[in-house]
């Protein structure tokens, strides 16, 4: 089952940037098309809608690996988004964190590992139960 | 004097009604553990500050047992033992971080917040025809955005919105208290003894009780004249905020035990890194003054930036924050940090409308004498300035700054309390057994 080991605050001071040449460089004047220099690609900008919500989570364990979540794996959750029915969640589970696939189907709720080792989680009466926010990506180092 | 009180009224024109939304954090420090911890709900659970070891912040759970705020540790030890309260050192960084978060997330529902303190702040909600709908879906977002339970009070002044969230704390049901109609509010002042109102406190109170003035309602139809003459301009306008007129300046009243706050908004954006350096270094010496006046130091210090956001496609906010070991009040010193810490926060291009610094986790003076005598103390700072730098641009640098901070002494409770700082350091896991 997969579950948080460790959470981290997102720390937007630290921006990685890249310029990105929109046309090659000559010496000489400068075109025009040079006033795009100034931009870059922000990663933060691109991963991280809202950063007040925005939250990092590290994982461990195999139950998400048919979701390309994998053992020490990051993952970016937003806590402002809602979470829909096939939402990958952090979720509150009787007190504790674990990241699954939101199931909701005939009324009911239920989470979904993506491992066939896993059985789903039917959310009953009595559970203790919240979705802690919705991870919108994964990041994984290699 | 009278000019003070004149202008309040001149201030605000006839076709407009001020109103103000007084957001507070529900046990602030305790609610931000729970947030990274959610088997500590529905549980006892109690900070400590960092060196003396008092409780500085209660769950309702641990409210209801008895604990006392502000009790030395070693003196409700046994009683947190008894009923297994969960204890938990101060976490500053944790604390600073999801302020800030809070305040952003506020920020988004008023045109002018005023951050009244780590926990605290005014949302300006002028001409708000419906404030109950609008304040709860603020309360529900910054709920589910943050993880952060508030209260809000409601009303057309500083001193009735306060008054209006410790209504929604202690008697409503959902966090949330407008106290609006003449009747509500004579019927709570008449309820409310004479200190119990904010700007009032113990001595005026004491006073006051002597001149029987007992309660709020009786405070609120004394004479102006002899409010003057015994107490002192600030009670005349805290007199004039019940009567319903709004008067409080942004910084009146602003004393908070735990955390001092400086902020002002530009009268123009500002874009350069040395036009913000110079506000930021007279907010240090404004706060700092401050904290050597109640004979504090402080043991963490932010400093934040916001850019104007209703120009929606260039907003940016920002906030960076550091631990102070050992905790100081020495200016010198926390301008320098200061100007770092804005220095890794400040971006070019944009046009910045507010800055702010935040003194926090404040400590008498007195506990940390042995501190300033420590021959470490000088190159423990220089090394401290250096690493705050490297702190912002390499996350690994960052455990080492917690490192020599926890090198300190105070290996007593780390020992007992180890999981407090899960969310900032790479060497302290959150261990979750499913």
């Amino acid at each position: 089952m997969a579950q948080v080991t460790h959470i981290f605050n997102v720390d937007t001071t630290l921006n990685r940037e890249f310029p990105l040449y929109l046309s090659p460089v000559p010496a000489g004047f400068p075109s025009a098309a040079d006033d795009y220099l100034d931009r870059k690609i922000d990663l933060n900008e691109h991963l991280i809608k809202r950063p007040a919500a925005t939250f990092f989570v590290k994982v461990k364990g195999d139950s998400m690996v048919g979701a390309g979540i994998y053992s020490g794996d990051m993952l970016i959750v937003d806590r402002s988004q809602d979470p829909k029915n096939g939402s990958m969640v952090v979720a509150i589970l009787n007190g504790e964190f674990t990241v699954k696939r939101l199931n909701k189907k005939d009324g009911k709720i239920f989470l979904l590992a993506e491992n066939p080792n896993y059985k789903p989680i039917e959310i009953i009466s009595g559970m203790d139960f919240e979705v802690w926010g919705v991870v919108l990506h994964s990041i994984r180092s290699f | 004097m009278k000019f003070g009180v004149w202008f309040c009224i001149l201030s605000v024109p006839f076709n407009m009604s001020k109103l103000f939304a007084l957001l507070d954090c529900n046990n602030f420090f305790v609610s931000c553990e729970r947030v990274f911890n959610p088997s500590l709900r529905h549980k006892p659970v109690v900070v400590l500050s960092n060196n003396d070891g008092c409780v500085i912040a209660r769950s309702n759970e641990a409210k209801a047992l008895g604990v006392p705020m502000g009790a030395p540790f070693f003196k409700c030890k046994e009683l947190l033992q008894r009923h297994r309260v969960a204890v938990y050192s101060a976490n500053f960084p944790l604390y600073g971080d999801l302020s800030g978060r809070v305040m952003q997330t506020a920020s988004e529902f008023t045109p002018e917040l005023e951050i009244y303190s780590i926990d605290e702040a005014f949302l300006h909600l002028d001409n708000m025809p419906e404030p109950y709908e609008y304040v709860k879906s603020a309360r529900e977002t910054i709920r589910r955005h943050t993880g952060m339970p508030v209260s809000i009070g409601v009303a057309a002044t500083k001193t009735l919105a306060k008054a209006a969230n410790h209504i929604a704390k202690k008697h409503s049901t959902d966090g949330i208290f407008c106290l609006q109609d003449q009747e509500t509010i004579d019927r709570w002042l008449r309820e409310t003894p004479v200190e119990g109102i904010w700007g009032i406190g113990y001595n005026k109170g004491d006073f006051l009780k002597r001149q029987g003035v007992l309660t709020a309602l009786q405070l609120k139809e004394m004479p102006d004249a002899w409010i003057k003459q015994n107490l002192s301009i600030g009670s005349l306008k805290t007199v004039w905020e019940l009567r319903g007129i709004p008067c409080l300046e942004s910084q009146d009243n602003a004393i908070d035990k735990r955390a001092i706050t400086t902020s002002r908004t530009f009268a123009k954006e500002v874009t350069s890194l040395e036009e913000l350096s110079e506000p930021i270094a007279a907010y240090i010496a404004n706060a700092s003054e401050k904290l050597r006046s109640q004979q504090s130091v402080c043991g963490y210090v932010q400093v934040y930036l916001t850019t104007n956001r209703f120009k929606r496609e260039r907003y940016y906010a920002n906030a960076a924050g550091i631990d102070l070991t050992p905790p100081t009040a020495y200016t010198p010193d926390l301008i320098a940090i200061a100007q770092k810490l804005v220095k890794s926060i400040y971006k070019p291009g944009y046009g910045y409308k507010k800055a702010g610094v935040v003194l926090s986790n404040l400590q008498p003076q007195s506990t940390v004498q042995d501190f300033l005598f420590e021959p470490t103390y000088d190159s423990s700072r220089r090394q401290k300035l250096m690493d705050i730098m490297d702190h912002w641009n390499n996350r690994r640098n960052t455990a080492k700054v917690f490192l020599a901070a926890e090198g300190m002494g105070q290996d007593w409770y780390n020992e007992a309390y180890k999981s407090k700082r899960f969310t900032t350091r790479w060497d302290e896991l959150l261990e979750i057994n499913i």
